[in-house]
């Protein structure tokens, strides 16, 4: 048996020493610090903790920087600049991922909106019973001032602006990114350049205006909503006739606002504002004339302001959009 | 293979996930972020530079994705993706609540940071809108950490099999 107490290890055993109480345990800092015999580092070589700090330190460093490159030339350049060229080009080889995500998610979407329905679906139910009477009498007197409407235009030589359909096509496209955070009022549609869609070009659905294009790739385009704080829609009230321009509300699920509709103007809440579509000789509004937008849902004036204050729910619902439809001239080719 | 390769695949899936799926969504006042809970994970599991590469990539992917200004995105998952690593590497390393944390206050920051950043290039960004939605979303970046981390666990860096010692001597 070895001295001292000691014995030998078995094979595969783990060995734990024994507390060795060579320095005692009331020692001071100062004993402490002074009784180690480990060598220090020499100050001017780094240690392998600092290199690692600085190698990280200048990874994060690079690709910041990196990133505020890209946003600098993003930002500066054109659509036809070459980051933007890139960038379609990525966009493009993205898209069909994309579409694949889409269809994936759009059975647990509907599933989602579904069960969000049932607890609005009783009361929708009743306002749409009472919708439906006040427009059965108003399709009846609608075709008694269309029939009217023909026959004083014929006696008039009437000259319109581009009116929907008449003039444009509609082309369907899939939405594949929608608007993501509170600063991003944007959808991207898969469709481009390629399917004849260009800048400003109308976008809407079945319910209503949308937006308009804002960006086109070769197969994709970015559709900015009516939604987001640049959307501006000259506008008329249906009934009434007032004139104003639909832009964003307070925020992206705020409704939107008329505004400069002067105060003499008569706006009622339930009204219908559809895009106005003016034309002059030099210039025209992006939109044709009697797309819907929204219903007017609360109307207000004070003293000070110098216009009425009016607000519209929109028809179309924009965090739900799965299709729409561009708007593209019927005189353009595509390519 | 690399962790680099284990780790693009998840942040790929997310990116489009997040664009083409999840945004837009709201649960209870919340929006789910995939993309930057993911990047979270990717940093707690793998380290802070592939977190910070992770979210660099991640950023990229979605801005070229929703055809935004480049880089917007980037700049802002990838100081995420960074803090989220040194977290897991130092104060937050073995702590069991340290995903949910992490995801709580990077989520935040981020939050805050997009709203700077839009303000800075000049967009129009509704702060109350952002503010309002932040608490909310960042609660539910807290939840939903959780089984990402194990997934990241599982794809960035399978557990080790280690032989245990049969015996323990006192020498």
């Amino acid at each position: 048996m070895p001295r001292g107490g000691e014995r030998r290890a078995a094979p595969g055993a783990v060995r734990i020493h024994r507390y060795n109480p060579a320095v005692p345990r009331n020692r001071t800092a100062r004993a402490a610090v002074l009784g180690v015999t480990v060598r220090r580092p020499s100050a001017g070589k780094s240690s392998s903790r600092t290199t690692a700090q600085s190698r990280r330190r200048l990874v994060v460093g690079i690709l910041v920087l990196v990133a505020l490159v890209l946003v600098t030339l993003s930002f500066r350049e054109s659509d036809n600049g070459p980051v933007s060229r890139a960038q379609n080009g990525a966009a493009s080889v993205l898209r069909p991922f994309q579409v694949a995500a889409d269809r994936i998610a759009e059975p647990f979407r509907d599933a989602y909106a579904w069960v969000d329905g049932l607890f609005e679906a009783r009361s929708d139910a009743e306002a749409l019973r009472d919708e439906n009477e006040s427009l059965r009498q108003q399709v009846v007197q609608a075709q008694l001032a269309q029939r009217e409407n023909v026959r004083l235009r014929e006696l008039l030589r009437f000259r319109d602006g581009p009116r929907l359909p008449d003039g444009f096509q509609g082309l369907a496209a899939a939405v594949i990114s929608r608007p993501a955070g509170a600063y991003a009022q944007a959808i991207v549609v898969a469709a481009g350049w390629n399917d004849g869609v260009r800048v400003d070009d109308p976008v809407v659905t079945a319910d209503g205006l949308v937006g308009t294009v804002s960006r086109v790739g070769t197969r994709t385009a970015r559709v900015r909503l009516l939604t987001d704080d640049q959307s501006a829609v000259s506008a008329v009230d249906l009934v009434t006739d007032a004139a104003g321009i639909v832009r964003a509300g307070r925020g992206p699920r705020a409704p939107l606002r008329l505004d400069r509709v002067p105060k003499e103007a008569v706006v009622r809440v339930g009204d219908t504002v559809v895009t106005a579509g003016w034309e002059s000789p030099r210039f025209s509004s992006l939109y044709p004339k009697g797309i819907q937008i929204g219903r007017v849902t609360s109307v207000g004036r004070t003293d000070t302001d110098l216009y009425t204050q009016v607000q519209v729910e929109p028809f179309a619902d924009m965090s739900s959009l799965q299709a729409v439809l561009v708007l593209v001239p019927a005189d353009r080719g595509t390519g | 293979m690399s962790a680099a390769l284990r780790i693009a695949p998840l942040v790929f899936v997310a990116a489009v996930l997040q664009v083409s799926a999840i945004a837009g969504a709201r649960i209870l006042g919340a929006e789910p972020d995939l993309l930057l809970v993911t990047v979270v994970a990717v940093g707690l599991v793998a380290g802070s530079i592939a977190g910070a590469g992770a979210g660099f990539a991640a950023g990229l992917l979605v801005d070229v994705m929703t055809l935004g200004v480049l880089g917007t995105t980037a700049i802002i998952l990838t100081p995420a993706g960074y803090w989220a690593g040194r977290y897991g590497e130092t104060t937050g390393r073995g702590r069991r609540y340290a995903a949910p944390v992490a995801a709580f206050a990077i989520s935040i920051a981020a939050g805050l940071g997009g709203v700077a950043i839009h303000f800075l290039l000049g967009q129009p960004v509704s702060a109350r809108e952002a503010l309002v939605t932040l608490l909310p979303s960042a609660l539910l970046a807290a939840v939903l950490v959780l089984p990402i981390v194990r997934l990241c666990r599982v794809v960035i860096a399978p557990p080790q099999q280690y032989e245990p010692a049969r015996r323990v001597e006192l020498v």
